[in-house]
């Protein structure tokens, strides 16, 4: 334990620094070449990106180089040897290598080197100490990473704190001595477009040089996107125009619009689809991860929505649907009459006041018998209404299941009915009670100070006060259990209704694209790196591999979730329990842009 | 320790310690060069005897029930449930060595492997290290000592932005007495 703290310790305190080569692991097997990369000073490492081989002509290299650097704004130079020999080394080579210092000159200047079939290495790091050439040059200890430039190139790192987002323009390395090696392949893309069938004057190794890589498909998905996109924006603006047009501004269709989770829906989905299938260029691989998850998101939708089409139409069961509606709904309809008449006689062993009790009933029983007379109404129509509806399922299961929604609250009507009046009132019930309450205690509600005041009363304003408070307690228990009955049936619906907005949510929010890059190419989303120790022989410089540490699926989600409608429940239990004391109405569900009641 | 001489291979070292609740770990260390060591952490293996009463504990219940109720379903439902229990807790429960590689200028890395074989690898580059000191913690009615990582924060030069135990899946290591 105190050689892990003093070394630890070592490590903070200490100025000196190793210095650290990025290796890319294709160029293990190259022939002995020229070491072409960019040198990072703070972080005291020389990331290798390609290896040029002989023979070349200097004055060619230096071109290449100044090109890849003005085309990729990342410092390329050339970096050191790397000598891949025999058993046996060549003298000559030898001073050939280092008579190259002279001439592409480099501080420090690093010599790799490699015996054929064998996995001992060798590397020197030298820096001239003078400003003379023939000054003596000094040594630096060496530790070699090795790492797949295909995966670095590709990856994309996620940095757990939130770093501002840099420009296009900036030269300077990122944040962070990681990012930066990732920073440097990643822009380096145009020194790996030429491959070795290439007939350029100087011949390179990189993880391309075998081929570049290219896919047929990809190439003709992004020749066809640009005319289908086209069309599919005309195609949605006109819908959109077409629902923004003045028919459906009056007053009753607009306020069905703004209740129906369906048209909350179609928008957020329409929304959407314009942003996938808009002519701008995506700015960044978030926006274009967001494009990408939006548009499986949609895809996965319609085929789900299809699916549960197929399966409705495939045995006939639209029509067991319909049938089977109009006895369900009679069916609610006759549990809430035997409801009411159970309220009516004496529930629970209660003692009702008789007179408010028939009152209310009646009052409820009454508007059972419109509500079945209405179902009663529209039952021949309702297998059509129901087919067509079933239509909208192929636009998504996120549709489907708004429509169930809606369906839902259509249906339980009658319920949010009974529970409006219910709650209405036992609220003025409650806040008679509380008011007369102050009169028998001797004292007032002070609008202007906002505070209870003592007052003093009149005998005859006391004795009607006290009458009317003892009237309104009698009556409280009756008043009070409808309110409870209608509430818990109220509750209950919209329990059911939450459960489905919670499917529509995660569907319309999970981010399938990020999922399934995680799953298939663990190494785009990149949470860190990770080092194993290879082999080590005493003598030789320590060889580190640098593997992708990919990111957690939690994470992916976390980072990745698309912007939902945003239907949550804004009550806290405490602030629901309070407002159900009071008979307060609840709207679980607010929709954007919903007004107050 | 001193650190070996020049042409000498990777020092290896295996020392046993005791955690607080009287379990054995054994620490490994191993020096691969000047500039890079890791230090090894291993919790006992899971034991035959807990396994074997574990499964036997479930296994009576199930027997139980099946006489309450005779319905076959719980037998299987017992099998299962072992079945996934075991595995479940073999691939997220389980630790079977926590290791500690520090590479000089680069960074400390944490690694976790469980006893399904899954690793879990953490790693914290050089340039976000504050300090690493030695945490005091009330666990129960004992005082614990633990080894912990301090992080800049990014915004305040001054400030730390986590604290980050070293082994703390194991997080019972008492380096303060040893035995043998």
């Amino acid at each position: 334990m105190p050689r892990l703290l003093q070394l630890l310790w070592a490590q903070l305190s200490g100025p000196g620094m190793v210095l650290k080569a990025f290796f890319p692991t294709c160029c293990a097997s190259a022939d002995s070449g020229l070491l072409v990369g960019r040198w990072v000073p703070e972080q005291s490492s020389a990331v290798v990106l390609a290896v040029v081989h002989f023979p070349f002509i200097p004055v060619q290299v230096k071109e290449l180089l100044a090109q890849v650097q003005q085309a990729s704004q990342v410092g390329v130079a050339v970096l050191g040897t790397w000598c891949h020999r025999r058993q046996e080394p060549e003298e000559s080579l030898g001073h050939f290598l280092e008579g190259l210092g002279t001439l592409f000159s480099h501080e420090p200047w690093l010599q790799l080197c490699r015996e054929r079939g064998s996995k001992s290495w060798n590397c020197k790091a030298t820096r001239r100490q003078g400003p003379t050439p023939l000054a003596p040059a000094c040594e630096d200890q060496v530790m070699l990473i090795f790492y797949d430039q295909r995966k670095v190139l590709l990856s994309r790192l996620h940095p757990p704190a939130a770093l501002p987002e840099r420009q296009a323009g900036d030269a300077t390395a990122s944040a962070g001595g990681l990012a930066a090696v990732f920073d440097t392949v990643a822009r380096s893309e145009v020194l790996f477009q030429s491959d070795r069938f290439d007939e350029g004057p100087v011949r390179l190794t990189h993880w391309q040089s075998e081929g570049v890589e290219a896919s047929i498909l990809v190439e003709l998905a992004k020749r066809a996107a640009g005319p289908v996109c086209l069309l599919l924006a005309c195609l949605l603006s006109l819908v959109s125009a077409a629902s923004a047009c003045r028919v459906f501004r009056p007053w009753p269709l607009s306020f069905i619009w703004s209740k129906l989770s369906t048209c909350e829906q179609l928008r957020h989905r329409l929304d959407q689809l314009t942003l996938v299938v808009s002519a701008h260029r995506a700015e960044g691989p978030a926006q274009l991860m967001r494009k990408a998850n939006t548009l499986v998101s949609v895809l996965l939708d319609m085929a789900l929505g299809l699916l549960l089409l197929s399966w409705l139409h495939r045995k006939d069961r639209f029509a067991h649907l319909a049938e089977a509606l109009v006895p369900v709904a009679d069916r609610v309809a006759e549990e809430l009459q035997h409801l009411l008449q159970w309220l009516m006689g004496a529930p629970a062993g209660l003692k009702m006041n008789r007179a408010l009790d028939q009152v209310l009933g009646r009052f409820f029983l009454y508007h059972i018998h419109l509500w079945i007379s209405y179902i009663h109404l529209m039952s021949p129509f309702i297998e059509h209404i129901l087919w067509h509806l079933g239509l909208s399922a192929c636009l998504g299961l996120t549709v489907a299941l708004s429509i169930l929604s809606d369906i839902i609250s259509l249906l339980t009507f009658h319920i949010y009915c009974f529970y409006v009046y219910g709650a209405r009132l036992y609220s003025l019930k409650i806040h008679g009670l509380s008011s007369l309450w102050r009169l028998f205690r001797g004292k007032k509600w002070n609008v202007l100070r906002q505070r209870v005041d003592s007052c003093s009363y009149d005998l005859d304003q006391l004795f009607i006060g006290t009458l009317l408070f003892t009237i309104l307690i009698f009556l409280l228990p009756t008043t009070a259990l409808y309110y409870l009955v209608f509430t818990l049936l109220r509750l209950l619906v919209v329990t059911v209704q939450g459960l489905v907005h919670l499917l529509v949510d995660l569907i319309n929010s999970l981010p399938l694209y990020s999922l399934g890059l995680r799953l298939c190419r663990p190494y785009r989303l990149a949470a860190g790196v990770k080092f194993r120790v290879l082999e080590h022989e005493a003598g030789r410089p320590l060889r580190l591999l640098m593997q992708i540490n990919p990111l957690p699926f939690s994470h992916v989600v976390r980072t990745y979730r698309l912007p939902s409608c945003g239907c949550h429940p804004k009550h806290s239990w405490g602030s629901l329990c309070r407002k159900l004391f009071f008979g307060e109405l609840i709207y679980p569900w607010r929709q954007r842009g919903d007004k107050q009641d | 320790m001193a650190g070996p001489g020049a042409g000498e291979p990777a020092m290896e070292d295996e020392r046993s310690f005791s955690d607080i609740c009287g379990g054995r770990l054994a620490l490994h260390r191993r020096y691969y060069s000047p500039s890079c060591l890791e230090f090894c952490l291993s919790c006992p293996r899971i034991s035959l005897r807990s396994l074997t009463a574990v499964t036997c504990t479930v296994w009576l219940a199930a027997y139980g029930l099946f006489t309450l109720c005779e319905n076959s379903m719980i037998l299987s439902a017992a099998i299962f449930i072992t079945l996934l229990g075991l595995l479940g807790y073999l691939h997220f429960v389980k630790i079977d060595h926590e290791t500690l590689l520090i590479i000089d200028s680069l960074g400390i890395q944490m690694t976790s492997s469980y006893a399904s074989g899954k690793e879990s690898t953490t790693f914290i580059e050089m340039g976000k290290v504050k300090d690493v000191i030695i945490n005091e913690a009330i666990y129960m009615q004992k005082v614990i000592y633990y080894l912990c990582i301090l992080l800049k924060d990014p915004v305040e030069p001054h400030g730390i932005s986590q604290v980050v135990p070293i082994f703390q899946k194991t997080q019972k290591m008492v380096f303060v007495q040893h035995t043998g």
